[in-house]
């Protein structure tokens, strides 16, 4: 990637400028980075630890779909599909095989990544609201695989997942362990990501989001970028999956199901599309509606619907890109 | 063996008039609002629901619903894109699909709330019960009917889209609405009764469904998905081209049934994956 063309404007006293400004977004990352270490490690002692763990694996999962929407523009409906599709591989090698659980994440992880290259690969020949039309069809496709496949459980969904042990060492069925491994999974793929969006690719990435033609015109195989940004993203909704399978010990079905791939766009737009910090805010609040279902029952759909219209009405830059509008609006 | 094959085919011509009806409305509403109506599906399990209510609860029969029903689910449309859809003109259409998304949430969030998941029977109108055989072969007349109107509704869409005076406003305005507005048309207008239109065939499709199928919640959202693949299919570039498309997926899911039932559920998005690797465009589509 690095041999494409870069725009290298170079004026006196630009480079001055530059690194000043280099240095100001590292010190607000490294404050960021400080804040989320921080949260993370004392969450587990403030609140109900396989909440967090679950809340986590949501934020991941959200990251990696904001990568798509956020920094391409692409509206993938179909998210559910990678992320159940790694819980269910990664439990089937968990129990019946009795791999290790880091072998079966790895593995759940690699498989969500060669099903979103090929459905991203098919999916990218159309854009905008098609790209999202095919996504769900695959998604379906991939659910209905889920229901009717003798070895997934059916509607059951697949139960019993051991968390086994890490390396042969810590013990995951302990609380405590379980949940740094989870963090630190979090934390490695919410670095991938960012560290994804701040390259000269995610340069290239948000080029196209802005104007495809034109990266088309200076040179861009665009449709290789795309479909390397829909990989990304499926192959780190499929981490999500798979650490949730081993923290809840099941993949259930609604995992693959069109609800999940709507929630999952609904978590990034309330959050923020296209800010980093956003799918984490909107899984966490997205995160505590799922887990108050038992006492609101058929009503977390209606209000997860009328947030989505809320939503899209009165504040579509999301939790945190209006936070960030008002910060810039008042310095 | 022939018996059976037929027997799949017509369920599949059955519900390939359901997919034509529904793509036509989303075609249309596309083609002018240029928003994917998510809601769709929602406004089809309306229909059924409401006249399987009307019926329950008022004793309302069939025909009369089918008049007032799609009536009071167009004029739920034109509120929706009078209040709501009215101020993402301008944006990504990709807000379009995410508000509908939400209605559709919020309607079928509704109905479980109030009715559950279950599913409930809606008696085949008197008049139509019962069937007749055609060499061999058994068709109920309620079936025969629904093919029947699907194709007259389909057809009468398409000849007031293609060849009257209303049509060419509409197609113009699908070309370009600012140019229309220009010439003196009430384009606002003109995109509010369209959407009230497409809602209302989506409820009308909902009531004819109603006796088929079984009236629930989720049904909307399950054919909705459907729909979505047959419009990726056919392209959403011409009318007589989503009917068509609409008619033989539903055949295909019918042969599918014959051959390997379990399959005939996932065989429209095997097809689309077809379609999308030969050709990208769909099978009558203009555009990307």
């Amino acid at each position: 990637m690095t041999a494409e063309p870069r725009a290298q404007a170079r004026a006196p006293g630009a480079a001055s400028l530059r690194e000043a400004a280099a240095r100001r977004l590292r010190n607000r990352t490294f404050w960021a980075y400080a804040l989320l270490v921080a949260i993370g490690i004392s969450a587990p002692f403030r609140v109900y630890p396989v909440f967090a763990m679950n809340v986590l694996c949501l934020a991941l999962f959200a990251s990696a779909f904001n990568l798509l929407l956020g920094y391409v523009g692409l509206l993938s409906f179909g998210h559910a599909a990678f992320l159940g599709s790694a819980a269910y591989v990664t439990g089937w090698l968990a129990r019946d095989l009795g791999l290790p659980p880091l072998v079966a994440i790895a593995a759940g992880t690699a498989f969500a990544t060669l099903l979103g290259w090929i459905f991203g690969a098919l999916a990218i020949r159309r854009s905008g609201i098609y790209f999202a039309m095919i996504t769900l069809g695959f998604a379906q496709l991939v659910f209905f695989l889920g229901v009717q496949m003798p070895w997934t459980g059916g509607e059951d969904g697949f139960q019993g997942i051991p968390r086994g042990t890490l390396l042969g060492l810590v013990d995951l069925n302990r609380t405590l362990p379980m949940y740094y491994f989870t963090y630190a999974v979090f934390l490695g793929g919410f670095w991938l990501i960012h560290r994804t969006i701040d390259s000269p690719f995610g340069q290239v990435l948000r080029a196209i989001r802005e104007n495809e033609p034109r990266a088309l015109s200076l040179g861009y195989d665009v449709d290789r970028y795309k479909l390397l940004a829909f990989v990304i993203s499926a192959g780190l909704s499929g981490l999500a999956g798979a650490m949730r399978a081993v923290v809840n010990q099941f993949a259930a079905l609604p995992d693959l199901h069109w609800h999940t791939s709507g929630a999952v766009v609904l978590m990034t737009l309330l959050g923020g599309m296209g800010t980093v910090m956003g799918p984490s805010v909107g899984a966490l609040l997205v995160g505590v509606l799922e887990n108050s279902s038992e006492r609101l029952g058929s009503w977390v759909t209606v209000i997860t619907g009328g947030v989505f219209v809320v939503v899209v009405l009165a504040f579509r830059r999301g939790i945190v890109g209006e936070i960030r509008a008002l910060v810039r609006r008042s310095f | 063996m022939v018996q059976a094959l037929f027997g799949q085919l017509i369920l599949g011509l059955v519900n390939g008039c359901f997919y034509a009806l529904l793509s036509l409305g989303l075609a249309i509403i596309f083609g002018l609002l240029d928003i994917v109506n998510f809601a769709h599906g929602a406004l089809y399990m309306l229909g059924a629901f409401l006249a399987w209510m009307a019926l329950t609860l008022l004793g309302v029969n069939y025909w009369v619903a089918l008049v007032a029903v799609p009536a009071a689910v167009g004029l739920l449309g034109i509120a929706i894109e009078r209040l709501l859809l009215r101020r993402l003109y301008g944006l990504d259409n990709l807000y379009g699909l995410l508000l509908t998304f939400g209605l559709a949430l919020v309607v079928e969030g509704l109905f479980q709330h109030a009715y559950g998941i279950s599913g409930n029977a809606y008696p085949v109108p008197p008049q139509l019960v019962g069937g007749f055989r055609i060499g061999g072969v058994y068709l109920p007349t309620y079936r025969a009917w629904v093919v029947v109107v699907a194709l007259v509704v389909s057809f009468g869409s398409w000849f007031v889209i293609e060849r009257t005076r209303l049509g060419a406003y509409l197609r113009a305005g699908t070309e370009n609405p600012k140019m229309l507005q220009a010439f003196g048309v009430n384009v606002p207008l003109m995109f509010t009764l369209t959407y009230g239109y497409g809602a209302a065939l989506a409820a009308f499709a909902g009531v004819m469904a109603a006796p088929i199928y079984q009236v629930q919640p989720s049904m909307g959202a399950a054919v909705v998905i459907v729909v979505f693949a047959v419009v990726v299919i056919g392209g959403m570039g011409s009318i007589a081209g989503s009917i068509l498309t609409g008619i033989g997926l539903g055949l295909v899911e019918g042969l599918t049934k014959f051959w390997y039932p379990p399959g005939a559920s996932a065989v429209v998005f095997v097809v689309m994956a077809l379609v999308l690797l030969v050709r990208p465009a769909g099978l009558f589509g203009r555009t990307r």
